[in-house]
This record gives structure tokens, C-alpha cells and sequence, in this order.
């Protein structure tokens, strides 16, 4: 095995296992209890846990310190970085603190747009976009060079990862997006939440064709339903979310009180086909608001016990 | 050319009812092409102004003039006298205009009667589009001849995010996606291989980040 960094994650997929990540959303507020309560939930059944950066541009505490408290728990993290906030400068300043604290996994993001949250009068940076933040952390990692060219002492040593949504149009252009990310140096994927199974398989088979999975691990974006409602809200106001009818009606024809069950089963459903999916390394479940659902999720998709991974 | 668009009347009143003598002064050159700040809209201003004033039994004696352009002193000399006369300009020229009154005039209170929004082309008639950010260092080469930089609301230069949905930008159904137009010229160019090579980190030293920008061309002083 040719392991680049100390990341458990990395070591996952390079065995061939199928990895499990998930995510938590740090809080509104500076109480760790809510993060290390959630990441205590399902710290089991996943390789690394995701920590958000600012998700739809609401403020929250921030993804380090989240990260940090996952660490004293000894669960890995995989931190997320957007490019909407910071420049270049504070983009290398957080990688270099996380990498103080040993956090080996990166996600290199450029966030949604600031209108979405509770500071829409507020500036976006963009000074890098996710594609070059990716290209900036290599850099970091495999020159021991900043971007300005001068060294680093003790470089950040992560694996680097970023999110590809097969959903979003124009359709014909994501794989190579896809590829564009890859050229830039980026190790893993975790994808947009997955509905529409056929569109997904047919941009995966367009990736294998561009030979992308023999570069990168895709790891397969997964989110439960816990309503009828909460399907029918993705599916019309999230930007490059697709959600097909026949997914809605299923949750709209199951009775109330059967809900959320039945959007955990759809979720079971789709790790189960895609877990044959050839080019699919793993699976990111994102259950928003709902960790505790991720062990029954992983158990039910066959997915547990983790393999142990020194 | 400069777009910009006319404060709301109550803004423009609230900050030039205080003075005794405003001059409403038009900027005849970018800001009249939008129907905002030309020489013909300082006439109607102070018209809406004079209203204003007669209504709220305000003494103030508003006058309205305009010149080619409130950037470059050449065009000045047929106002002088006008300008004299006030104690308060208010400009509708763009933030440029303004910013000369005031360097020209160092003791004129100047208000601003406009806001500028952006530079832009008339796409149609009465539809006018922002297009550039002046970063000083073009790209549109690496872009299909499309600004991401102006047309993203990400800026991003290696595009489309995910939120791109059906050609629009994901934080409005009313504004295209840039990237989507990116990629459809580069189709219908037949080089959709650029879409692949990665846009390198820009230099933004070149644009405000850097500081205020000047051109001089030592050949042209007088």
C-alpha cells in the first residue's frame, strides 16, 4: 500500500474496504457538547466524521474547533474548508492549524452563496475556488511549500478530498468537472446526496470511461429522508438537488408516523444497489440533524462491523 | 460604459433639504445612456425636487444644469458660473463625477444623487447588463469571453458549482449560470478540451485588492 499521509481514511479505501464517512454540523453556539454528543452517536459505525464549515452560509462555531474535539475523542475528521470565506492566506493558516493537531483529511469546498444564510449582506472572498484549493493543499503537502514558494516547516500532511455533484447541469460536463478536480490533485470524493440512482449510475460509467476511478475514490453521498415533506423541500429549493417524483410519492404515500422509516429505508435501498456500483469506494451518509440514525443506516446497508484499520 | 441608478426621492431630499441654493447636475455622457443621470434626468429631478420643497414649505431654491461629462475638466468652463451660484451640488453623475466635483470644487458640498451599480453593455433597449470588474488583468481568453469573475456570483474560475441548475445560478432563477455559458460557447467552438485545463490562482494585486490604480501616460501632460 502506497499511503501518502496518515489518514485513516486513506488507509481504508487503499485496502480496498468500502468506506464509511459521515458528517456533523457543528453548533450555533460555543458548547462542544452538541458535536461531541453527535460524533459519540455514531463514532462506531464510521471511518472518519465530517465536520461542516458554515453549511449554507448560516454561522456557526467553526470547522477546526470542531475538528479539534473530535480529535481529543479520537475520532477522525475530515475537515471541510470552504473557499467563501477566507483567502489564501487564512486558507493556508487553517490548514497549517489543523495539521498542528494532526487532522489528515481534507475537503476542499467553495460553499454556497452567502445569500442563503443569516449574513447575505456579507462579502464573499473567493480568492481561490475549490479546484484550486485542492491544486494549494498538494502543494503544501508534496512541495512543503506555501504558495508563495517559500518552505514550510513540518508541511500539513493530508488527504485530499472534495465534493462532486452529478446532479447539477449541465449533466454532460460533471464527469469531466470531475476530472478537472483530478488533474488538480484530489484523492477522494464525497458526492451530492443520491435520489436519482439512474442519473448517478450513468455519471459514474462516464467517470470509469474518463478512467477517474482508478484515480480518485468516489465515495457515494447518501441522506435519509425524515419526511415526506423534507423530500418534497429538497427537491424543489435545493439548488442542484434532484429528487425524482417517484421518490416523493413513496414518501408522500406512506402514513405519517411510517415517515421517517420509510426514508431510512430508501436510504438502505440505495447504499445496498450502489454498493455494486463499479468505481463506488464508499459511502458518505449525511443524516442532517439525525446521527443517530447512521448506526441502524450502516448495520441495515451491511456495513458494519468497520473493519479495523491500525 | 458606467450604469448607475437614482437614489429614491425621499434619500435625495433627505440629504439636500438643509441647503439654501442646489444645483441638480447631470452627467450627459455613461449615466444618460441608463436613463439615470443625464442632463435630461437632473431637469426632472429638480422639477421633483421643486415639488418636494413647495410641499413641505421648505426655502430652497433649486437650479439644474448638466455638462458632457463631471470627469475631466474640460467640460467645465460653461458651468463655472452655475456651480459658483450654489452652495450644494447635487451630482448624478457616477461615483466618479462626484469624486471630481470635489477635487475640482474643494469647499462645494457635493451629494450624491445616484448610486453606481456597475459597468456594463445595453444588452436591449433598456436592459443593461454589468460585464466587467476592471481586475486589471484580463482572462477572458481562459473563459470563452465570458467574465466569471463579473458573472459568477462565486467568481469562480474553474466553474460550475454545484448549484447550477437548468442554466441558472443557484441564487437566482433570473441569473444565468456563467459557467453554462462558458461551456455552451466553448461547444459551440468546438473546444470544449479548454473546459478540462485548470484556471491557475489569479493575481488579484492587479485590481482593488491592490490598492487604488492610476494610468499615466507622461507624453500626454500638458
Amino acid at each position: 500500500m502506497n499511503l501518502k499521509t496518515p489518514s485513516k481514511l486513506e488507509k481504508m479505501l487503499a485496502a480496498g474496504h468500502l468506506a464509511v464517512t459521515s458528517e456533523c454540523g457543528p453548533p450555533r453556539g460555543s458548547d462542544p457538547a452538541s458535536i461531541t454528543k453527535k460524533a459519540e452517536m455514531i463514532r462506531n459505525h464510521v471511518d472518519a466524521i465530517n465536520i461542516t464549515d458554515n453549511q449554507t452560509s448560516v454561522t456557526r462555531l467553526c470547522s477546526l474547533a470542531a475538528c479539534i474535539h473530535l480529535k481529543h475523542m479520537g475520532v477522525e475528521p475530515v475537515l471541510q474548508m470552504v473557499t467563501r470565506d477566507r483567502n489564501r492566506i487564512a486558507l493556508q493558516s487553517d490548514i497549517l492549524g489543523a495539521a498542528s493537531f494532526d487532522i489528515h483529511n481534507i475537503l476542499c469546498l467553495s460553499g454556497d452563496h452567502q445569500s442563503f444564510g443569516d449574513c447575505p449582506q456579507g462579502q464573499n472572498v473567493h480568492d481561490l475556488d475549490s479546484i484550486q484549493l485542492i491544486q494549494s493543499v498538494r502543494h503544501m503537502r508534496d512541495e512543503g511549500k506555501f504558495l508563495s514558494g517559500d518552505d514550510i516547516a513540518r508541511p500539513p500532511s493530508m488527504f485530499v478530498g472534495a465534493a462532486a455533484n452529478p446532479f447539477a447541469d449541465p449533466f454532460h460536463i460533471r464527469a469531466l468537472r470531475l476530472a478537472k478536480k483530478v488533474s488538480a490533485g484530489v484523492e477522494f470524493i464525497q458526492t451530492q446526496c443520491i435520489y436519482n440512482l439512474d442519473r448517478f449510475e450513468k455519471w459514474m460509467e462516464m467517470v470509469r470511461d474518463l478512467g477517474l476511478t482508478e484515480k480518485v475514490f468516489i465515495l457515494a453521498g447518501v441522506t435519509p429522508f425524515k419526511s415526506a415533506g423534507m423530500a418534497k423541500y429538497m427537491k424543489n429549493r435545493v439548488p442542484g438537488m434532484d429528487v425524482p417524483d417517484e421518490v416523493v410519492s413513496r414518501m408522500a404515500g406512506t402514513p405519517k408516523e411510517k415517515q421517517s422509516e420509510e426514508g431510512i429505508n430508501i436510504c438502505v435501498e440505495s447504499i445496498q444497489r450502489l454498493k455494486e456500483l463499479p468505481g463506488v469506494a464508499g459511502f458518505h451518509i449525511m443524516a442532517i440533524e439525525w446521527e443517530e440514525k447512521v448506526p441502524e443506516i450502516v448495520e441495515r446497508a451491511g456495513l458494519y462491523p468497520r473493519p479495523q484499520i491500525s | 460604459m458606467i450604469v448607475g441608478k437614482q437614489k429614491p426621492l425621499d434619500d435625495i431630499w433627505n440629504r439636500v433639504k438643509g441647503f439654501e441654493k442646489l444645483l441638480v447636475f447631470g452627467c450627459n455622457t455613461c449615466v444618460a445612456v441608463c436613463h439615470e443621470g443625464g442632463n435630461k434626468e437632473a431637469e426632472i429631478l429638480t422639477s421633483l425636487l421643486r415639488m418636494r420643497a413647495t410641499q413641505e414649505k421648505v426655502p430652497i431654491d433649486i437650479r439644474s444644469s448638466g455638462i458632457e461629462r463631471q470627469c475631466e475638466h474640460e467640460f467645465f468652463d460653461a458651468v463655472e458660473k452655475e456651480i459658483e451660484w450654489a452652495d450644494a451640488v447635487l451630482s448624478i453623475a457616477c461615483g466618479v463625477g462626484v469624486q471630481f466635483l470635489v477635487k475640482r470644487y474643494p469647499s462645494l458640498q457635493v451629494s450624491p444623487g445616484l448610486d453606481t451599480t456597475f459597468m456594463g453593455d445595453v444588452e436591449k433597449p433598456g436592459l443593461f447588463m454589468e460585464s466587467c470588474q476592471a481586475c486589471g488583468k484580463c482572462i477572458l481568453d481562459l473563459t470563452a469571453g465570458i467574465c466569471v469573475m463579473t458573472r459568477c456570483a462565486k467568481r469562480l474560475l474553474n466553474g460550475p458549482c454545484g448549484g447550477s441548475t437548468k442554466g441558472k445560478c443557484e441564487i437566482s432563477k433570473e441569473i444565468d449560470c456563467a459557467w453554462q455559458l462558458v461551456i455552451d460557447r466553448l461547444e459551440a467552438l468546438g473546444k470544449l478540451d479548454d473546459f478540462v485545463k485548470v484556471v491557475p490562482l489569479k493575481d488579484w494585486s492587479t485590481g482593488r485588492d491592490g490598492g487604488p490604480r492610476k494610468l499615466f501616460h507622461e507624453d500626454l501632460e500638458s
